[in-house]
């Protein structure tokens, strides 16, 4: 009885840990989750080492280590949240360790994403915003929104075709870039610098900067430094799509 | 006041449709562009009134922690999830790609300049989150502290 427990309190952490990772969520947000679990169900100590690709699990004083792989890996608070507060529930008592495995099986069936014409929308809304509070001029408004919802689409498209996140990052930059040039010269933008600016905003890795610093801030200096790397990388490829531009048109 | 009707409308926005973007529980929306309004609002304040831009982005960055601390408690939602989108309007965006621009049209000279610039206001972006971090913290244990301490004294009454 014992041991099935045991694999029990470990499949939940584990499965819990696996999907908050895969939503990006921070390092010490998993870990604490996860221990606050195995604390909750029979006074466990967890030991966790817990990375971008891949987490290790066990318990304190048994002979069982478990770990899984991060194969893929998409921005969804919502699901970190959800998590965040089922664990919240648990350990409050309203459920069983069974219903936490299965509410967990559930929230890791969902697939509950803003539908894609609403993506569209709001980056086209962030970018047009975002030029205007930078100081462009409102001729450029509707141009803008479109340039960027469809830079947008195009990274969010390009995405399952080239599995390479930087590769489309650096195509929906040259597409940005490319437009927002031909436009300014053909004469129906005004202002292209603001332009640009505009359009690149929903491509900024808020999330992944954001999250660097907070698990640095955690002690978490291995996963703060590649999620670092990963903001830089996107960042860059942006800045060299946009200068590839002005090479070539000037 | 029409540009400022205009500026708090538009930051509210910005931030709201990038929390669709990295998506956010639909509840928290609204909590998310009040966030990023105040953050760019005490920006834009600061920088009216004189204040350089690295000055005016900390303020702006510690406005937005302490609106997600309180959206946070209110709501019963993880903090990053306000954080996020509350940044975004005071991304140096503007300064960044003038770095690059100038970097491949050639004055390196306003290339270094922009880009130590933009670099700073990061800084002192990321700074106003740790420092209200910190505070956050140190407000939460000196509670626990106290509620601990009249604990103990509650018992040695009894």
């Amino acid at each position: 009885m014992a041991t099935l427990d045991i694999e029990k309190v470990l499949e939940t952490c584990l499965l819990a840990g696996k999907l908050m990772l895969e939503s990006d969520a921070e390092m010490y947000r998993v870990e604490d989750t996860m221990s606050r679990i195995a604390l909750a169900s029979g006074d466990y100590r967890l030991v966790s080492y817990v990375t971008q690709t891949g987490l290790f699990v066990g318990l304190d004083g048994t002979s069982t280590i478990r770990m899984v792989q991060i194969l893929n890996r998409s921005i969804n608070l919502e699901k970190v949240s959800r998590i965040n507060q089922l664990s919240r529930e648990y350990v409050t008592g309203i459920f069983t360790l069974d219903e936490l495995l299965e509410q967990l099986k559930i929230v890791e069936q969902e697939r509950k994403f803003f539908p894609l014409w609403l993506r569209f929308v709001s980056a086209a809304v962030v970018s047009g915003t975002i030029m205007i509070l930078f100081g462009g001029v409102w001729a450029d408004l509707f141009l803008t929104c479109l340039i960027g919802g469809v830079g947008y689409m195009l990274y969010y498209s390009s995405l399952k075709i080239l599995r390479i996140k930087f590769l489309s990052e650096f195509l929906a930059a040259l597409f940005i870039g490319c437009a927002a040039l031909l436009s300014s010269q053909s004469g129906l933008g005004i202002n292209q610098d603001m332009i640009i600016i505009g359009c690149v905003m929903p491509l900024v890795p808020g999330v992944q900067m954001t999250n660097a610093l907070r698990d640095l801030l955690a002690g978490h200096y291995l996963s703060g430094v590649s999620r670092g790397t990963e903001a830089m990388m996107t960042a860059s490829m942006i800045g060299f799509a946009i200068a590839f531009v002005f090479q070539l048109f000037y | 006041m029409f540009d400022l009707f205009v500026q708090f409308i538009f930051s509210f926005l910005a931030s709201a449709a990038y929390a669709i973007i990295t998506n956010v529980p639909r509840r928290s929306l609204i909590a998310c562009g009040l966030s990023g309004a105040s953050g760019w609002m005490i920006y834009w304040f600061a920088v009216q009134f004189g204040a350089n831009a690295a000055l005016g982005s900390l303020l702006g960055a510690l406005s937005v922690a302490a609106v997600s601390f309180i959206c946070s408690r209110a709501l019963k939602l993880p903090v990053t999830i306000f954080n996020i989108p509350g940044m975004v309007p005071l991304v140096p965006g503007g300064l960044a790609y003038q770095a690059v621009r100038n970097l491949v049209i050639g004055n390196y000279e306003t290339a270094i300049n922009s880009a130590v610039q933009a670099i700073m206001i990061a800084g002192a972006i990321a700074l106003g989150l740790v420092l209200s971090e910190v505070l956050n913290h140190n407000i939460r244990n000196f509670r626990e502290k106290r509620e601990i301490l009249s604990l103990i004294r509650k018992n040695e009454e009894k």
